[in-house]
C-alpha cells in the first residue's frame, strides 16, 4: 500500500511539474496571447484592453494557478486560432480518432510481436539468427512517417484498398474507421513490433540459461513444455515495462503518422496549433498526452507489482 | 566474442563509414547545385547523369540527399555530444554527491525520460520556433537525462570499488577521481548509449523536418524531401524513396555497430 501511495504522489508531482514547465515556457515568449489573437499590426490600446480582459497583466504565477485550477475542473479555455471555440470541444472532436488509432496500433504490436518473438528466440542456427537480426534491425530503423508514405503508395495509390484523406469517423461508421486506421496503425506499429520482438527474444534467451530451466529438463520436460510452461512466464516480466514504453512511443508516433494519413486526431490538432501559435491548445494537448503517459507508467508499475511481488520490498 | 570477429560490428562500420563520407562530402561539395531549379528536368527519372532522378523543381535528388544527410548527421552528432557531455557531468555529480541533489535530479530525469523524444522536441520547437539551431537545442537538452542516468549508475557501481576507495585515501581530489578512476571504466556504457541516442536524434530530426519544423527551405533535409515527395508519389516515386532509404541506412549502420559492441564481453 505504501508503495502504491508513493507512486501516486510521484505521479501527481510529475504532472504538476510538466504543467508548470509547459506554462512557463509559453509565458516567456515575446509574443503573448493578445498579439497572437489580434495580429502583429494591432494598436497598443487594443492590445492593452485585450490583455486586461484576458488577465495577462497579472503575474505569471497567478495566471498559472488560475489556469491549472481551471484545468483541474476540465476547462482549458478558448482557442486563439478559432475565435469562440473552446479548447475542450476541439479536443473532444478528435480524441476518439486518436484513441482508436493508438488502440489498433497497440493490438497489432501484441498480436504480432509475441509469436514472432518466441519464434525468433527458438532460432538457433547461424543463418536463422542472422536473418532475424537483419530484419529486426532494418525494420526498427524505418521512420514511421516514411513507412506511412510507402504504405500510401502501395495500398492507396497502387492497390486502391483505401483512399487517402477520406476518413470516416467512428461515430458514423465504426467499421469504415477501423479499416482506414489499419493502414496508419501499420506504419506506427511495424518498427515497434521489431523492437518488441528483439526485446522478447533477448529476454527469453537470457532466461533459458537459468537453473530452473535445467531442473525442468532434468524432470523430463520437453523443449516446448519448458518454453511455454516455465520460461515464457518469467521472460514476460521485463516485457511488461517495455510495453509501457512502447505505448508512449505509439502515442508520439501517431502525432506524425496522423499527418501522413490526414487523420483528424490529436496529433494533427497539435501540429496545426503549433504552426499557428495557438498556445492554449498546445498546452492542453501536451498536458493531456502527459497525463496519459504518466497514467500508463502507473498502470505498468501496478501490473509489475502484481506479477513480481519482490518490487514492493 | 572479439570486435574483429563480430559481423554486425564490421558490417555496421562499413555502412556507417560509406554513408558518413558521402554525407560529409555533401556538406561541402555536391555533383549538382542543391537549389538550382530546371524546368526540363522536372521529375526526371533516375539515370546515369542523375542517379536518384530529379524532383518537382528539377533539382538533382542525389545532391540533395547528400547535403540533407550531412545536415542530419551534423544535427545528430551535435545533439548527442551535447547531451552526452552535460548529462555525464550531471550524472557523475549526482552519483558522487548523493543526497537530496541526487534525488531531485533523478526525479526530473524520470519525468523527462517517460516522454518520447519527438513529443518533447515538438513542444520545445513550438516555443523556440522552427529552424535548425532550435532543433539542435531542443534535442540536445532532451538527451541530457538518459546520459545522466547511465553516468549516475556507473558512478554508483564504481564508487564503492577498492581502487576508487584507495584513491580517496591517498587524498585525490573529486575531479581527479572522476577523470582518472571513474571515466576510464564507465566510458563504454556511455558510448554505447550514445549510439542509441544518435539513432533517436536522426529519426527525431527527420520527423521534425517532415512536419516542417526543422531545416527551412530551400536547404535540403531528408524529412522535408519525403514530405514534399508525398504529393508526387504517382509521378515520381523515387523522390520519396531515396531520401527514406538514406535515413534507414544511416540508422541501420549505427544500430549494427551498437549491436556488435553490446555482444563484446
Amino acid at each position: 500500500m505504501k508503495y502504491v501511495l508513493k507512486k501516486i504522489i510521484t505521479l501527481i508531482v510529475a504532472l504538476l511539474l510538466i504543467s508548470l514547465i509547459v506554462f512557463l515556457a509559453f509565458s516567456v515568449l515575446p509574443s503573448d496571447a493578445a498579439i497572437a489573437k489580434l495580429g502583429q499590426n494591432a494598436t497598443p490600446e487594443r492590445l492593452a484592453a485585450l490583455r486586461e480582459q484576458m488577465g495577462l497583466n497579472q503575474p505569471v504565477f497567478v495566471r498559472y494557478f488560475v489556469w491549472i485550477g481551471n484545468a483541474f475542473r476540465g476547462d482549458f479555455g478558448q482557442s486563439l486560432q478559432y475565435t469562440g471555440v473552446s479548447v475542450n470541444s476541439l479536443i473532444a472532436g478528435r480524441l476518439g480518432n486518436s484513441a482508436l488509432l493508438s488502440l489498433i496500433s497497440f493490438i497489432m504490436v501484441i498480436v504480432f510481436s509475441i509469436p514472432i518473438g518466441i519464434f525468433s528466440a527458438k532460432r538457433r542456427t547461424v543463418v536463422g539468427k542472422a536473418t532475424m537480426t537483419t530484419v529486426t534491425q532494418l525494420t526498427m530503423g524505418i521512420p514511421s512517417f516514411f513507412l506511412g508514405v510507402l504504405i500510401t503508395y502501395a495500398f492507396s495509390l497502387g492497390l486502391k484498398w483505401f483512399i487517402i484523406g477520406q476518413y470516416t469517423p467512428p461515430a458514423k461508421s465504426f467499421g469504415a474507421a477501423v479499416v482506414y486506421l489499419i493502414f496508419p496503425a501499420l506504419a506506427i506499429s511495424l518498427p515497434k513490433i521489431a523492437m518488441t520482438v528483439k526485446f522478447l527474444a533477448t529476454s527469453i534467451r537470457s532466461e533459458l540459461h537459468k537453473d530452473y530451466v535445467r531442473t525442468a529438463y532434468a524432470k523430463g520436460c520437453t523443449r516446448n513444455q519448458v518454453l511455454y510452461g516455465h520460461v515464457l512466464k518469467n521472460s514476460m516480466v521485463p516485457v511488461i515495462t517495455f510495453l509501457g514504453v512502447i505505448v508512449a512511443e505509439i502515442v508520439a508516433g501517431s502525432i506524425v503518422v496522423e499527418q501522413v494519413f490526414a487523420v483528424p486526431g490529436i496529433g494533427t490538432l497539435l501540429i496545426t496549433a503549433i504552426t499557428n501559435r495557438d498556445y492554449p491548445v498546445v498546452e492542453a494537448v501536451v498536458l493531456l498526452i502527459a497525463f496519459f503517459i504518466i497514467a500508463i507508467n502507473f498502470i505498468v508499475d501496478m501490473i509489475y507489482m502484481a506479477v513480481d511481488p519482490r518490487v514492493k520490498l | 566474442m572479439s570486435l574483429k570477429k563480430n559481423k554486425s560490428f564490421i558490417i555496421g562500420c562499413i555502412i556507417t563509414g560509406v554513408i558518413l563520407i558521402i554525407a560529409i562530402v555533401g556538406l561541402f561539395w555536391t555533383p549538382y547545385s542543391t537549389t538550382k531549379m530546371s524546368l526540363e528536368l522536372k521529375f526526371a527519372p533516375p539515370s546515369i547523369a542523375h542517379i536518384f532522378g530529379c524532383d518537382n523543381y528539377g533539382r538533382d535528388i542525389f545532391s540533395r540527399v547528400m547535403q540533407g544527410a550531412g545536415t542530419t548527421f551534423l544535427v545528430a552528432l551535435s545533439t548527442v555530444s551535447f547531451g552526452m557531455i552535460v548529462g555525464t557531468i550531471i550524472g557523475f555529480i549526482a552519483g558522487y554527491v548523493g543526497g537530496w541533489f541526487d534525488e531531485v535530479i533523478m526525479r526530473i530525469n524520470d519525468v523527462v525520460n517517460a516522454f518520447p523524444s519527438l513529443l518533447l522536441a515538438l513542444v520545445f520547437v513550438s516555443f523556440l520556433g522552427p529552424g535548425l539551431m532550435n532543433v539542435i537545442a531542443a534535442l540536445g537538452i532532451l538527451f541530457i537525462p538518459s546520459f545522466a542516468r547511465i553516468a549516475r549508475s556507473e558512478m554508483l557501481r564504481l564508487k564503492g570499488m577498492q581502487f576508487v576507495q584507495s584513491a580517496k585515501l591517498v587524498g585525490d581530489s573529486a575531479p581527479r577521481i572522476i577523470f582518472a578512476q571513474i571515466l576510464p571504466n564507465a566510458y563504454i556504457s556511455i558510448l554505447s548509449s550514445a549510439a542509441v541516442g544518435f539513432n533517436n536524434a536522426v529519426i527525431a530530426e527527420a520527423g521534425l523536418s517532415y512536419l516542417g519544423l526543422g531545416v527551412q527551405p530551400p536547404n535540403p533535409s531528408l524529412g522535408r524531401m519525403i514530405s514534399e515527395a508525398s504529393n508526387y508519389l504517382l509521378q515520381a516515386p523515387w523522390y520519396a524513396i531515396f531520401p527514406g532509404i538514406a535515413i534507414i541506412v544511416l540508422v541501420l549502420g549505427v544500430s549494427l555497430i551498437s549491436e556488435g559492441v553490446s555482444k563484446v564481453d
